[in-house]
């Protein structure tokens, strides 16, 4: 199990950008003729451009060529394991691109007339019905473009429940263990964050959360399994607390992968849940999105939930129904986005839970903590006295390691050991955080992932700790056989060079 | 079942002795017995991968798409020709499936793709700093707000009613949330009304907003509401339609502060809405304050060049409560196909295409001006989109034109009452570089009767 600490071939090149591709005067772009007659000033004086943007100058195999031999520069969930902490890479079936890719759902206008929609509104609607199903809670909007964005929606729907009440309130509490999107959309949504302690076993302090639940608090947020892969036991009595002075209930969706068909966010108190369905319901992260964060909300908060909604109508005379847009909500928040969402990202999801169906998605959440609980069984066997579990004695569908006894015994930090896990050809996990653990590694296999790859990950993990009792230095340095080796963030941070420098106009004439 | 896992019974025993457990069940003790589910989820059982495609189809097949009629909608989204190299790079496994790049090592192609994408954005909008996309168009907007009020802290922001109507309502709101004020600036003749802005404008308004072309498909004079603006230190957020960049100024050699919009028109599908990206780009005083993933060129230790995710102080992974926005996941593999067709256009493609829609537009804006019944709107210069005004009696009378048009196969676009009450027998029609001199011809021959089918009707009724 020993990897290299070789030059590779990759490394010899140097990264060269489109812009420094091509020559004047190359092309892959030819216009349509033009066929109308051509006429002179149709642009006032100063709003024509001067000079043309300067855009690349190359043919289409060089375009082809430059980000083919570009995408060999990255690891990709394809290729090999990722098992990237609360981020769920599982498995993306290529199916979900065919049927998206199709053109009356792929060239399909969001303006386009409701009566000439009907099938992506029917899709909409039925997904609607899905997640609300999965969620236990009866209404959702589908209109968030990420997690992020739905949690923005959440803080901005309590605002506007408690303000249809005629309450202001002024504070949210998030747990230590939360996501940063969480505390950064409660600054953007006008609230002060108020942090709740954790509690010995990794769960939410009730004393602390009893001491800070008062009259002016709006909402709690709270991930459920947490980011330690724990499910919090102390649920109920959280939501009994919380809905005791009157505040919302937030549930991060991050983590759904590891419950469905055995927990419910809305049985457990939830008024408002976000999925990622980028996550939980397998769309592809494409090296940072799209996503996609669709909500579902209970009774009391369904009023405000943005516009426009897609509704079901029956006609009259019995016959089949149709799907329609309903903007008239006058106690909505409003919009979140132009149209209606990310409606792509909702083909892909509605191929996978009709592929999948209520026992395949019970199938996905027991095979995930199934998968996690194995991996972390070996990795106690193998390596528990240098990366100890941080909480308790199982997990759900992820868990979090702490690097702390190994970066004391070994001298080798959590950031070496992911770095020397490249070398192995692993994606390495989430690394430092979440915060409340020193030197954090959090892993989240997924269920897509074979005993094989579990064992053979752990070996891997296994083999840079033994490494490390003989030379830490080679785990410092890593890694080795990469595109590029560790990088100067620091220097990218004091200096930024965030686009390539180009010549003047005219210098390349 | 069609699922993606790959226990068989021996791995199960394996593995469930490993962890020292007698059953999967087991694992989920921790759930109390208070919030478990006690029944299945009620969802019909999972097909195979055939069935599925072949449901997927048929919900297709309910669309009326791009592909089946002859479009002239816009307003917003365009019917644009994505070439095949655009799919082909985005569904590289190298693209699709890994996710932000935290491990840069193993992420070159990523960080690489958007340090080149944040070029062409500056490019294109004559602005010095790009990040690698936001969620889409008008959100945007409000994260462009956002920032100014973090940049001046003021707390009213002015937007033009030229500004897609999405947009402002988006604007509205997350305005609430981060306690802005926004007020309205009326049109005079379809250009946002420059004396009405300056009344409006104060020491304290932080940003004025505007779109370039506007919503009625108008050139506003960017430099006039930016001098106006930056007299009592506003800053200038323009939302802009990227693909009409190559002809007409860029907003940031105009005096633009902040240059956001919707990239669809880039290369990417329309796909009832989305994905697709949106693009933000700002003067260098707003580098450190940006929303989103920046990349920034760097060097590793032995001196190569490369690519890491830069001042992630700004994030909300680092910052949290302090970061300058919430956004995580974006839009990095729609950016892909941004840059992509960007470099595909290239620098004379991008002003031909320009110019052809330029030419196409004034054909097209002449030709259905002089059906009878049909006239001009507003007489303001146009690039790719205009407004039309028809004789018939209100938006009934408008619906009724446009369903005829539908069902003699074309689509002539968007019916502007929807969204201006003062537009009631509006059209706002748009032109791409897919609608031929051809299709615009049959877009006359059909609203030429449309328009006057209704007209006799009406007079019957009369």
């Amino acid at each position: 199990m020993s990897a290299d600490t070789q030059q590779t071939p990759l490394q010899l090149e140097r990264a060269t950008t489109i812009f420094e591709k091509g020559s004047p005067g190359r092309r892959a772009f030819r216009a349509p003729e033009l066929d109308v007659p051509a006429v002179d000033g149709l642009l006032p004086e100063g709003a024509r451009r001067a000079e043309p943007p300067r855009l690349p100058e190359a043919s289409e195999p060089e375009i082809v060529r430059h980000y083919v031999n570009l995408s060999k520069r990255n690891f990709d969930l394809d290729s090999g394991f990722y098992p990237l902490g609360s981020c769920t890479m599982k498995h993306n079936p290529r199916l979900h691109e065919r049927v998206a890719a199709l053109p009356g759902h792929a060239r399909l206008h969001p303006l386009q007339d409701p009566l000439r929609a009907q099938g992506a509104l029917e899709l909409m609607f039925n997904l609607q019905e899905s997640l609300a199903e999965i969620a236990g809670l009866p209404h959702v909007s589908l209109q968030p473009s990420a997690g992020s964005h739905g949690e923005l929606a959440g803080v901005l729907l309590t605002r506007a429940y408690h303000a249809d009440r005629g309450e202001q309130r002024t504070k949210v509490l998030t747990p230590d263990s939360a996501h940063g999107t969480n505390p950064a959309t409660v600054t953007m949504g006008g609230y002060e964050v108020v942090k709740v302690a954790l509690d010995d076993a990794g769960g939410v302090d009730l004393d602390d959360l009893r001491a800070k639940t008062d009259e002016n608090v709006a909402c709690l947020m709270l991930t459920n399994p947490s980011t330690l892969g724990i499910f919090d036991p102390n649920v109920e009595e959280m939501a009994k607390i919380v809905h005791g002075v009157g505040a919302t209930l937030y549930y991060d969706g991050a983590n759904l992968n590891a419950i469905m068909g055995y927990s419910r966010p809305g049985d457990m108190g939830f008024d408002i849940v976000h999925f990622n369905l980028h996550k939980t319901f397998t769309q592809p992260h494409g090296g940072g999105g799209p996503g996609a964060g669709p909500i579902a909300v209970s009774d009391r908060i369904e009023p405000y939930l943005p516009r426009p909604q897609v509704v079901r109508r029956a006609p009259a005379n019995g016959g089949p129904p149709t799907f329609d847009l309903d903007d008239d909500r006058p106690k909505s928040i409003g919009k979140l986005r132009g149209f209606q969402g990310n409606y792509g990202v909702f083909v892909r999801t509605y191929a996978y839970i009709r592929s999948l169906g209520a026992e395949g998605l019970k199938d996905v959440s027991e095979v995930s903590v199934l998968n996690a609980n194995y991996l972390l069984a070996r990795l106690r066997e193998k390596v528990g006295d240098r990366l100890p579990l941080a909480f308790g004695e199982r997990c759900m569908h992820e868990f979090v390691l702490s690097g702390a006894v190994m970066k004391k015994e070994l001298g080798i930090r959590t950031v070496d050991l992911a770095k020397r896990l490249l070398d192995h050809g692993y994606h390495p996990p989430t690394v430092y955080f979440p915060l409340v653990v020193d030197e954090a590694l959090l892993i989240e296999p997924t269920e897509t992932e074979t005993r094989e790859t579990l064992d053979a990950f752990a070996d891997a993990i296994a083999a840079i700790v033994a490494e490390a009792e003989e030379d830490p230095d080679i785990a410092r340095n890593a890694p080795y056989t990469t595109p590029v080796r560790r990088l100067d963030e620091a220097g990218a941070a004091k200096r930024p060079r965030v686009r390539e420098r180009l010549a003047r106009s005219g210098d390349d004439a | 079942m069609a699922g993606y896992t790959a226990v068989t019974p021996e791995d199960l025993a394996t593995m469930l002795d490993a962890i020292g457990v007698g059953s999967i069940a087991e694992l989920f003790a921790a759930i109390p017995a208070g919030v478990r589910l006690d029944r299945t989820i009620d969802l019909p059982p999972g097909e195979p991968e055939q069935a599925v495609y072949a449901e997927l189809r048929r919900l297709a097949a309910r669309n009326v798409s791009a592909e089946d009629e002859i479009t002239f909608l816009g307003a917003g989204m365009y019917d644009h020709y994505v070439p095949a190299i655009v799919d082909m790079l985005m569904s590289r496994s190298e693209y699709l499936t890994p996710y932000t790049p935290y491990q840069p090592e193993v992420s070159q192609g990523g960080l690489q793709v958007m340090f080149e994408y944040q070029t062409a954005i500056s490019e294109l909008t004559g602005l010095p700093v790009s990040n690698a996309s936001v969620y889409e168009g008008p959100s945007a907007v409000g994260a462009a707000a956002y920032m100014a009020k973090l940049a001046n802290k003021r707390a009213r922001v002015l937007i033009s009613r030229g500004v897609h109507p999405h947009t402002r309502a988006t604007l509205e709101t997350l305005a609430v949330g981060y306690g802005s004020e926004i007020v309205e600036i009326a049109l005079d003749d379809a250009l946002t009304d420059l004396e009405a802005l300056r009344d409006a404008l104060c020491d304290e308004v932080g940003a004025v907003v505007l779109q370039q072309p506007n919503f009625l498909g108008a050139i506003e004079d960017v430099q006039a509401i930016c001098d106006a603006a930056h007299e009592h230190g506003a800053l200038v957020i323009c939302a802009a339609d990227p693909l009409t960049l190559g002809v007409l100024e860029a907003p940031g050699n105009q005096g633009v502060d902040v240059c956001v919009g919707e990239g669809q028109s880039l290369g990417n599908r329309l796909d009832f809405g989305g994905p697709s990206f949106g693009f933000f780009a700002a003067t260098e005083r707003h580098l450190r304050s940006m929303p989103g993933r920046i990349a920034g060129e760097t060097t590793d230790v032995d001196g190569r060049r490369g690519f890491v995710l830069t001042l992630q102080t700004r994030e909300q992974h680092i910052r949290r409560e302090k970061a300058t926005s919430n956004i995580c996941t974006s839009q990095a593999l729609n950016a892909l196909g941004g840059v992509v067709y960007l470099s595909w256009l290239g620098r004379q493609g991008i002003v031909e295409i320009g110019e052809l829609m330029l030419q196409r537009t004034h054909y097209a804006r002449e030709t259905l001006a002089a059906i009878d019944g049909v006239s001009k709107l507003h007489d303001r210069p146009v690039v790719r989109e205009f407004a039309l005004r028809l004789d018939v009696d209100g938006d009934g009378g408008l619906r009724r034109v446009l369903e005829r048009c539908a069902t003699a196969g074309v689509n002539a676009g968007f019916a502007l009452g929807s969204e201006y009450d003062e537009y009631r027998d509006g059209l706002l029609v748009a032109i791409t570089e897919q609608r031929s001199r051809a299709d615009i011809d049959r877009l006359a021959e059909v609203l030429a009767v449309a328009v006057a089918a209704e007209r006799d009707a009406a007079e019957v009724t009369a």
